[in-house]
């Protein structure tokens, strides 16, 4: 059996990076990532990027053929991979699978979105498309609108409040204070978070993740040759991905998401471990009530209980089970496509106990959960250091 | 939205219009919008067109502030998710309706109204919306 681990982790820096082209900021974090393995550019044998809508943002398509160009990479094999905001996670899963199969030994895998080139109504259609056109957008439906729609269903059916919401968005930006990568690195308080302006009831801004520029990348290797040169890495013991309908009108349930089940399930099993076992996670909070259904969904917490575990502590930097300490995607900012890879390069570090200030002690299991759209993809990785 | 091509709006007028779905005869399910295949009886399906039922009760609701191209200026507008008679689950604007009668539960009819248009020369689309009654 061939297993595969993480040699190469590179970011550039999250914000409204008005000064770097799409390109450039891929060809950044890939460079970086390269740099990081210690390997050559010249030991790539395929590259799997994560991007959802270049075509939108930048104008461009084609986007494998670009990266290669770019990373002076011609001839090798470049593909671009598509699903919403779980893009980074189903590249990184493309480029697993491509290891695991035996088809190739080291390859490259990116995330990238340029968000900030169109205006704000252009963007929030752009990240539209990720739930129905039909039956969702058609009627005025904006991403803040679905995940308020699912926010006001667990208030309802679990009692949780708008405080244990803005506490996901208070703990996860106390996490970016630390990332210098981080889009937002200031502090912000429960009252900042109920006071900001109102976006889709009860979503309020400081619920929601900004609109963002990143790109990040990881180089993948072959466990045995990796520890054979002594390289520093982390094993990505299991990568699974579910899928639930497209518009919420389809799901059985509106406080829950069972791509998240399906998936963490699935992940928990071909690792051979339970959610017990899990001591650092990065999660999908595009908006705070994500990470109270993702805290609940993965098994960290009993379901209803995700507003109240996260207004204890159980999730903070400190805590039981450390949840986002990149900032997430609230802090951090959530360049679509990059953010799965993202994720990816946290744990890695985390894992290696290279993260800095950010530094969680007595590691062993962490785990990556990337939802695209209103919860129609979900894809959820369990890592160990090699 | 998808702006720009007047077939996409005519091909589902009697989806936008009046509910039009399918019903798969071998299950008994409703679907809204029609599906091409029923995703339980799959081959062994038989689906016929049928109209939804206009009244359902509110499942959630969200006052949208800030609206996609094209509702910049409708907003804030409410959406609702309702669940109509036939279990069958819809998401519509909420219209008509105070705003504190807009509640988890809330029965609900659907009415006839514009939902959006192209500029000053583009297409009008026409549909669902739904009010409190």
């Amino acid at each position: 059996m061939r297993n595969v681990v993480i040699v190469g982790a590179g970011l550039t820096k999250f914000g409204e990076q008005w000064k770097k082209s799409f390109r450039e900021m891929i060809t950044e974090a890939a460079v970086s990532a390269i740099l990081d393995s210690k390997l050559e550019g010249k030991d790539i044998e395929a590259i799997y990027t994560g991007t959802m809508a270049t075509g939108k943002f930048i104008g461009q398509e084609h986007i494998g053929a670009l990266i290669s160009d770019r990373l002076g990479l011609n001839p090798i094999p470049s593909t671009r991979l598509e699903a919403a905001c779980a893009s980074g996670s189903v590249a990184l899963k493309q480029g697993y699978l491509s290891i695991k199969s035996g088809e190739h030994d080291i390859v490259a895998v990116g995330g990238v979105e340029k968000m900030t080139e169109v205006g704000v109504h252009h963007a929030s259609s752009a990240l539209g498309g990720a739930g129905d056109q039909e039956t969702e957008l058609f009627h005025g439906a904006t991403f803040p609108a679905l995940y308020a729609l699912l926010a006001r269903a667990h208030m309802k059916k679990f009692g949780t409040t708008e405080k244990h919401l803005a506490q996901v968005a208070v703990k996860n930006h106390e996490n970016g204070v630390d990332n210098p990568f981080a889009q937002f690195r200031n502090r912000i308080t429960i009252e900042h978070v109920l006071n900001s302006s109102n976006v889709s009831s009860p979503l309020k801004l400081l619920d929601c993740s900004p609109l963002t520029d990143g790109a990040a990348g990881l180089i993948l290797m072959e466990k045995q040759k990796a520890l054979d040169l002594g390289l520093d890495a982390v094993e990505i013991v299991s990568m699974a991905q579910a899928s639930d309908s497209l518009a919420l009108t389809g799901r059985k349930s509106l406080t829950e998401l069972n791509a998240t089940k399906q998936a963490g399930k699935l992940a928990y099993k071909k690792a051979g471990i339970t959610a017990k076992d899990i001591d650092i996670a990065e999660v999908h909070d595009c908006f705070t009530i994500a990470e109270i259904l993702a805290i609940e969904d993965l098994d960290f917490v009993k379901k209803g209980s995700g507003g109240n575990a996260t207004m204890s502590g159980f999730t903070a930097k400190n805590g039981s089970l450390p949840i986002n300490t990149s900032g997430g995607l609230k802090a951090k900012g959530h360049p679509v496509g990059a953010t799965g890879v993202a994720q990816a390069v946290e744990i890695s570090q985390q894992l290696l106990g290279k993260a800095d200030k950010r530094q969680v002690k007595g590691l062993e299991y962490g785990l990556t959960h990337n939802v695209g759209g209103s919860g129609a993809t979900c894809v959820v990785g369990i890592y160990r250091r090699a | 939205m998808v702006e720009g091509s007047p077939s996409l709006g005519w091909r589902n007028y009697s989806q936008r219009y009046n509910l039009a779905g399918n019903e798969c005869k071998t299950c008994g399910k409703h679907f809204f919008p029609a599906v091409a295949l029923c995703p339980t009886c799959r081959r062994k399906g038989k689906l016929v067109e049928t109209k939804m039922p206009m009244e359902g009760r509110l499942l959630s609701y969200s006052k949208v502030f800030v609206g996609p191209v094209g509702f910049e200026m409708d907003a804030p507008y409410h959406l609702g998710l309702v669940k109509l008679q036939n279990n069958v689950k819809i998401l519509a604007e909420i219209v008509d309706t105070p705003e504190n009668k807009i509640k988890i539960g809330s029965k609900v009819r659907k009415v006839f109204r514009k939902i959006h248009s192209e500029g000053e020369t583009g297409t009008i689309s026409y549909g669902y919306k739904f009010r409190v009654v």
